[in-house]
């Protein structure tokens, strides 16, 4: 926990979300995968769903962050004001600095 | 006696006494005699966590009883808590759950996130992923909260979305999604509107429906 503390992310990084391409329960959705987006918010540590989800609970708990992404980064072919936002949670291990 | 007769023969005794004997309407089957796959699999689910001592039926009851006291009408009086007291604002901002177990609502979700409408932005949420829904504040979902139209729809065209719910926005108010993918739950503060000065607490409350604290709706007056 506080060994992460040193590595984290901080609200305004630049951060890509990368595709780890792992199958089974992942909470990174496809749509959002190497995008670039900047940290809204750091949400605190949580176990890690890809293993909560298969029963190996009470596990390491990792950091979760709220990333916020540019709608018109998202979709080239986005639909609406060029302001507008998405913010989603990822987890540590799914971001890479940009 | 026929089947159609069941459960009504008195009364047809009491028609016919009375001279007004006419044929028996037909009654409809009972559709619930056979089990869904998700029920059976419930059923056995839960029969075999009891066998194993994991829960008792009546832990497993009264979680059911704490899901179904989730109602919009929780979400609404905290919204209008927010409205009347600045400090409870401030603090359900700051901290979702912990304001909501202020106001004494039973909160099953680990962290509640409250996100605050502005004359700047409108916020809009959705969980692509699955049915990820402040239960404990709103309830069980509504059925288009859980479809696939919604939930691919929300992300990828959000103004459409809102359009057909009946908002409409200038490309100069941010339009911000939340895809309430991992642990957090989210519910929208909306604002409020104007010519509500004169209400009381309850009186707000009844201004804000579910959709408002999802984000498709605003609050409005009534009638």
């Amino acid at each position: 926990m506080s060994g992460n503390a040193a590595l984290r992310f901080a609200p305004g990084d630049r951060v890509r979300i990368i595709d780890l391409g792992k199958p089974g329960h992942v909470r990174t959705p496809t749509y959002a995968r190497e995008k670039v987006g900047i940290i809204d918010r750091y949400c605190g540590e949580f176990e890690n769903p890809e293993e909560r989800a298969y029963g190996r609970v009470g596990r390491e708990r990792i950091p979760l962050y709220r990333v916020r992404l540019m709608q018109c980064d998202l979709w080239p072919d986005y639909q609406g004001g060029s302001a507008d936002t998405l913010v989603l949670e990822i987890y540590h291990h799914w971001l890479r600095p940009a | 006696m026929s089947v159609d007769h069941r459960g009504h023969d008195h009364e047809h005794h009491r028609d016919q006494a009375q001279g007004h004997a006419h044929d028996p309407h037909p009654t409809r089957e009972d559709d619930d005699v056979a089990l869904s796959e998700g029920e059976a699999k419930f059923l056995a689910l839960k029969s075999l966590l009891i066998e194993k001592g994991v829960l008792t039926a009546d832990e497993i009851r009264r979680r059911q009883e704490t899901n179904d006291r989730g109602t919009p009408h929780q979400g609404a009086r905290m919204v209008a808590k927010a409205w009347v007291d600045p400090a409870f604002k401030a603090r359900m901002l700051a901290d979702g759950k912990a304001a909501a177990i202020e106001l004494g609502i039973e909160v099953t979700e680990a962290e509640l996130a409250v996100i605050e409408n502005t004359p700047e932005r409108h916020n809009l949420i959705v969980c692509t992923l699955c049915s990820c829904y402040p239960r404990s504040l709103l309830g069980e979902p509504p059925a288009w909260y859980v479809s696939k139209a919604y939930r691919s729809r929300a992300v990828r065209e959000p103004r459409q979305v809102l359009r057909e719910f009946g908002l409409s926005f200038p490309e100069s108010v941010e339009v911000r999604v939340h895809d309430s993918n991992a642990d957090l739950r989210y519910i929208v503060l909306p604002m409020r509107p104007v010519g509500t000065e004169e209400l009381g607490e309850a009186e707000l409350a009844a201004l804000v429906s579910r959709d408002c604290l999802v984000g498709t709706a605003l609050p409005g007056l009534l009638g």
